[in-house]
Order: structure tokens, then sequence, then C-alpha cells
């Protein structure tokens, strides 16, 4: 029933590992027509894989896993999941009914485990409501803020005999997640956009999430207004990198135009995007001289952070085709917002993201470089990039450019080590002709190196692209910057050699020592067929900058690495 | 370093959910993991078909703290309504109490005699004990409570506020 509700509903690839407690679906899965199964090598990189599938395609990611250490090991996907919402559903088996709460074998208690890192779960205890709650649960998933919804099936109720029909219409009996945005709301935003003297759009990850609409449709808001653009993390690619309008990413690791516009802005457009602490920094110097409109489908996401001036509650997509709808009904004509952008020129020619480099053939790499030429090499192939998380996390983030929306699969709210490679692993078997590459650091990749085997196995044409520094960069650079350079467990020790390993597993193995090689390492990683693991070394102590510091403002960022003082008091030392 | 914390005012709010294994634990936890206070919480099946049911929450903070509990009360799958009971204006509270006084002579009789003052009924007795039972609002309860202190009080069990509003509008 699991299987055949699983077709009904849409699905072609399920991610997963088998064990006792899931054995019956295991073997409704043997040798099936459509539902393709990839086994991975570890439950975590299953939920991750269904997420770079989700997060590339839109559709929901299904994972399968036992019950037990399979549940267990599938929480900080989910978690993920829910920090970044992806819709993924995930199947977990259980012990049967007679068993629950005995300890037995491999029993955990899953719907207590996930209560709270899913948007939703169920324990099903009636063969009968099993067809009926796979349908609700994919609903639940997609509709309304997405999320990870789980279902743990004890194994009796797997092999019970039920009654199951397609349901017609599917309507969960509370929940009704407000998708259409209230008309008043829109027609007063409009006019506070019109009037405008300094405005700017920030947005987030709810516009990649509305779908590909949703960018049009914001592409054609900006367009309109002539206002500038930033966006989060999760929101790159909403909005085309080349465009003369983008200011690049803001917060924490943003650019020094995004964050000072952001700050000096008197009306900020937040959409789909919940002002999360990465992107305010201290919050009560956080943009004081505007006024904000909040588009969000989670209203729970609104005033939470930071109070703002006009909540729209809706689909961002859906919001912003009535606000350009709004737009051209009143008649409105973009402001002439000359003087603001001869503000955001001059915070422009700071030229915030430039490095120091040697140029020489033998000089080493700067990690930024390194992204820039993988960038430039692989442009107009309209690659899928995941990165795992840290510093080369940022700097693909800044030199990385993006025209298109699910092209950039990152970890943003939970910050999981170990999420881009198997994130790509399923961008890959969702986009088997498309190029995908995970940028990735030295110490991430190795939380989920296991996932090679995958790679082989299916045969994917995965590219791995390490930044190698030898350091946790990101967390030798907070300790550079707040304790004094103690560089406590945060060096790379004992790294295995990357070449030799993707030969252990029949990859091709690519290393890059100076900036010489670099461009022709690159190109022969993309011409390569199969799954390349490129061990790029790059500059071990490079830093990565502009940065704002826990706990400072906007305004206050630093440019460049001479600016770090190396000591911070204990109310910064508590942010992180 | 100092950890600041911020007082508030008390709201009861009124939450139905579908009456299902989990959703108890699903609401507290929430507000555990969001760091919101619970002063009292009741929950009891409301519904003919044992569907729904109606949680009583009495929490405090700031009101944007509150506006926040609400929104992300209302977010949850299982969760049919939120209301602020103190928003829609007035609203009858009730909370019981069942409390137990030991003691013979003088104190005995004080006790009685209190009891009757705030319209507790005696609902079991010996020779040298009383279970009052005392129903109203939770400041009468707590007043009742400390006058019993003086007069043998051994027990005390409260069920928490349940509340609703005024009026002929249902929810």
């Amino acid at each position: 029933m699991v299987v055949q509700a699983l077709v009904d509903l849409g699905v072609d690839t399920v991610f997963g590992y088998p064990g006792g407690a899931v054995l019956p679906i295991y073997d409704a899965l043997y040798k099936h027509p459509t539902i393709k199964h990839i086994l991975v090598r570890h439950e975590q990189a299953a939920t991750h894989a269904a997420e770079g599938y989700a997060r590339s395609t839109g559709k929901p990611g299904v994972v399968l896993v036992t019950s037990g250490p399979g549940a267990t090991n599938a929480v900080t996907g989910i978690t993920d999941a829910l920090l970044d919402s992806i819709p993924m559903v995930v199947l977990t088996g259980q012990v049967p009914t007679t068993l629950i709460g005995t300890d037995a074998f491999q029993e955990c208690d899953t719907v207590g485990i996930t209560r709270h890192c899913t948007k939703h779960n169920y324990l099903v205890m009636d063969p009968d409501r099993l067809g009926p709650i796979l349908h609700e649960a994919f609903y639940i998933a997609t509709h309304g803020r997405p999320g990870p919804v789980v279902i743990d099936i004890p194994k009796n109720v797997q092999v019970a005999t039920g009654t199951y029909n397609v349901p017609e219409f599917i309507q969960h009996n509370s929940y009704r997640p407000q998708v259409e945005p209230d008309a008043d709301a829109i027609a007063r935003a409009i006019e506070m956009i019109a009037a405008a003297e300094r405005p700017i759009f920030y947005t987030g990850g709810g516009v990649i999430n509305s779908g590909p609409d949703a960018s049009a449709a914001l592409r054609q808001l900006v367009s309109l207004t002539g206002a500038p653009i930033t966006s989060t993390l999760m929101g790159l690619g909403a909005f085309p990198a080349d465009d003369p309008k983008w200011l690049g990413m803001l917060g924490m690791h943003g650019t020094y135009e995004a964050n000072m516009a952001m700050n000096r802005a008197d009306l900020i457009i937040a959409v789909g995007a919940r002002f999360d602490d990465r992107v305010t920094g201290r919050l009560d110097a956080f943009s004081p001289d505007s006024k904000k409109i909040h588009i969000d489908i989670d209203r729970s996401s609104i005033n939470k952070i930071v109070p703002v001036d006009i909540a729209i509650v809706g689909d961002a997509g859906r919001a912003l085709d009535a606000l350009i709808a709004a737009w051209s009904d009143k008649g409105h004509k973009a402001r002439d917002l000359g003087e603001w952008w001869r503000r955001v020129d001059g915070w422009r020619a700071t030229r915030c993201l430039d490095f120091p480099e040697k140029t020489e053939t033998d000089a080493d790499i700067m990690p930024q470089r390194a992204v820039k030429a993988l960038f430039d090499a692989t442009r107009g192939m309209d690659p899928i990039i995941t990165t795992e998380v840290g510093q080369h996390q940022m700097w693909a983030a800044q030199h990385f450019g993006f025209f298109a929306p699910n092209r950039w699969l990152t970890s943003g709210g939970l910050g999981t080590m170990g999420y881009g490679f198997p994130a790509a692993v399923g961008a890959q078997i969702a986009n088997p002709d498309r190029l995908v590459i995970c940028i990735a650091g030295e110490a991430s990749l190795q939380m989920n190196i296991q996932e090679m085997g995958t790679v082989s196995q299916y045969r994917l044409p995965v590219k791995i692209f390490i930044l190698n520094n030898e350091w946790m960069g990101m967390v030798r650079q907070w300790q550079e910057l707040t304790y004094e350079s103690r560089y406590s467990n945060s060096y790379s020790d004992s790294l295995p050699d990357f070449v030799k390993l993707a030969d252990a597993y029949g990859w091709t193995g690519i290393r890059i020592d100076t900036l010489g090689q670099l461009e022709d390492g690159i190109a022969k990683m993309i011409e390569t067929p199969g799954p390349v693991i490129v061990d790029c070394r790059v500059a071990k102590l490079a830093n990565c900058f502009p940065m704002i510091p826990s706990g400072a403002a906007h305004t206050d960022m630093i440019l460049q690495p001479n600016d770090i003082t190396g000591t911070m008091d204990d109310e910064a030392k508590a942010l992180v | 370093m100092k950890i600041k914390t911020e007082a508030g005012e008390r709201h009861v709010l009124a939450v139905t959910v579908d009456n299902e294994a989990g959703i108890l634990a699903k609401i507290t936890g929430l507000f555990s993991a969001r760091g919101y206070n619970i002063e009292s919480l009741t929950v009891a099946d409301i519904s003919a078909d044992h569907a729904l049911s109606r949680i009583t929450i009495v929490t405090s903070g700031p009101p944007a703290v509150i506006d926040q509990i609400i929104a992300q009360l209302d977010r949850l799958v299982p969760v049919h309504s939120v209301t602020d009971l103190a928003d829609g204006g007035a609203h009858v509270e009730r909370e019981i109490a069942l409390v137990k006084v030991a003691g013979t002579g003088d104190k005995r009789i004080e006790a009685l005699r209190m009891a009757d003052v705030f319209r507790a009924k005696v609902v079991d007795t010996t020779l040298t004990s009383f279970i009052f039972e005392i129903t109203g609002t939770s400041d009468k309860v707590d007043r009742f409570i400390a006058l019993m202190r003086e007069c043998g009080l051994v027990e005390v069990g409260r069920t928490g506020v349940v509340a609703i509003a005024r009026g002929p509008e249902a929810l």
C-alpha cells in the first residue's frame, strides 16, 4: 500500500537504507518499474540527498529508513529541512505495535524524537489510516511553508491489509495555510513602495520555494520600481547576479553595499526572508530609519525579530504578482532614484569582495580565486552548485554568480556540515544531464564522505571541488577574531590523500597545487565524464571578508584582515 | 555577563486542537523550546465525537512575545484556532482546588468558618480533617489556600484555569 500510494503521489525516487523494520516496504520496492530506490551509505545522507532532490526540482524529497538508528540518523537532515523549509517526506519503520514501549530491538520513540524537528509527524497504528496519512503528509510537506513530515509505520501495519483509495481531494481538517495575500495590505504596500526615496528589496528562500514564476515576478517588480535588491544566502539565484540592480548577498558575510543600503534605506521590502540573526546583525542598529514591508507565508515569521509596518501573509509569488498588478493599476511610475543609486555606487566603490593575491604561476591559490575560476569555467553550462558549511560556503556565495533559482543548494538555517555532498547526489539523480558541483571544505566533506560509494554505484557524474586549506577555516577565523588565535581543535589533522581516495572508489582524482594549475585542473574536472574529486590546495590562512562580527551593526563591517582586533567581550562571545 | 529577562502581562489563551496522540507534547514542547512561560495548562476533550480538545493556557510575556506565541501555536498542523481571551474583551475564568486541612480544636473550627466565607464546599471529612472544594478565579483560590496554611493545610490539588469569553458568541 505504501508503495502504491507513493506511485499515486508521483514519486519517482526514494532515498533510503533498509533494515529489519522496513523490510516489507523494501520487498514491495524490489525491481519496481517506476520508483527508483537510491541506496545511500548512511541515513543522514539520504535526508540531505532528498533535500538536494527537492531544492533542485521543487518536488518533495522522499526518504525511507528503518526504525531506531535509521530514524535517529535521519534527524539531522530532517531538522535541516525544517530550518530551510524544504519539502520532504520521511518514512520510518517501527517495531510492531505490540512491541511499542517495550524497549524492543531497534525501537526508539521516533515521533517523540522528531516532534519538534518536523512540520508534522504521524505514528500509523491503523492500516486503514495509512493511505489517507500518506496523501495528507505530502499535502502538508508541500503546502504553506514547506517542511519535513515523518510517517512512522510499525512493521505489522506494513504487512496488514487495509483499504486504500486515491483521495480525490485532500484537505487536512485544521491545516489551512494562507497563500492569497490580503488585497488591502497589497494596496497600502504599493503606495509605500511608490513613495519611497531609498527603497531596497531584501529577498530570501521563500521566493525560491514559491517556484520559478516567483523569481520572474521578482525580476519584473524590481525592474518596474528601479530599486536595488539584495538577498539572503537561501535566496541566491532568484535574481540574476549580473543585473546592475543586484547588490550581492547581505548579512554577516554579505557585501558592503548591500549592508550599507539596508542600513540607510527608507523602505525595506522583505520577500520570503525571515530577518535571521545572520542577516540583521545587532538588532537595535538594524536599518533604523526604514519602514518595512514583510511578505511571508508563515505568520509567525512576521514581527518575530524585527517589527514591520505592513505584513503580507501569503505565497511570495502571488504577493509579487499582486504588487505588480497594483503598480500598473494605479499607474505608478518608477521614481527618480538617482540620488539613492549614487550613494549605493559609492559603497560599491569600496570593492569589498576584492582580495589580495599573487599572480605568479607557482603562487598559492587564494580560495576566492578558485571559486571565481570555477564560476568562469562553468558559465553558460547552468551548473547546480551545492556547498558544505564554512568559509568555502561563504566564498562560493560571494564569488559564484547565480542567474536562476534552484541552482544553489546550501544549508543555511541549520548550517549542517556534511550537507553538500549528499545534496549533490540528490540533485544529480534529479537532473542526470546537468553539471552538479559540490564546493566543499576538506573538513565538511569528511562528514558524509562515505557517499562516494553511492555515487560509484549509480555512476553519477558528481564533481566535488574541495577548497583544501587544512583547517576548519570558519572556526579558525572566529578563534582569530575572538580568542586571540588560540586554535583549539580547528586543524584538519590526518587528512586522507583525496586523489588516492578517488582511485579507491573508482573516481577520477585531480590535485591542484598552484595558481598555474587552476584553470587546467578545472577544465579537466568538467571534461571528465564520471565522478571527479578535485583536491584544490588553497592558501591556508585566508579568511572570509567582508564580515560583520557577531553583535555588531551593519555599519561596523570588517573589510580587511588587518581590521581584526583579536578579542571580544563576553556579550559578544555569547553570540553565535 | 547578565542574561536579561523581560517581564510581561498575563494572558489566557484558548486553543482548540485535534484530539490526537502527542498534541499536548507538541504544545508544551513549543513553549519550552522557545522559552515561553506556562503558568497553567488544562486540557480536555470537548466535542461529542471526541475529535477536538480545548487547551487553556495561562502565560505571560510582553505583547510581542504573546503575539509570537499565538502565531507559533497557530501554525502547528493539528491546531484549529488560538484565541487570546484578553483580546476579545471580558471573559470568565475559573479554577477548582481540592484543599486538605488536618487539625482539631480551634483551628478546625476556624478552617470551617473561612471555608464558609469563601463558599468552599466540604467534600470529605474525618474527625481530624476536611477536604474543601473551592471554585473561583486563581486569585481567590490563592487567597483561600494562603489562609488555610494557618489552619493545618496538608495538601492541595488544583486544576489550573479554564476560561471562556462572555456573551452569546462562540470562538
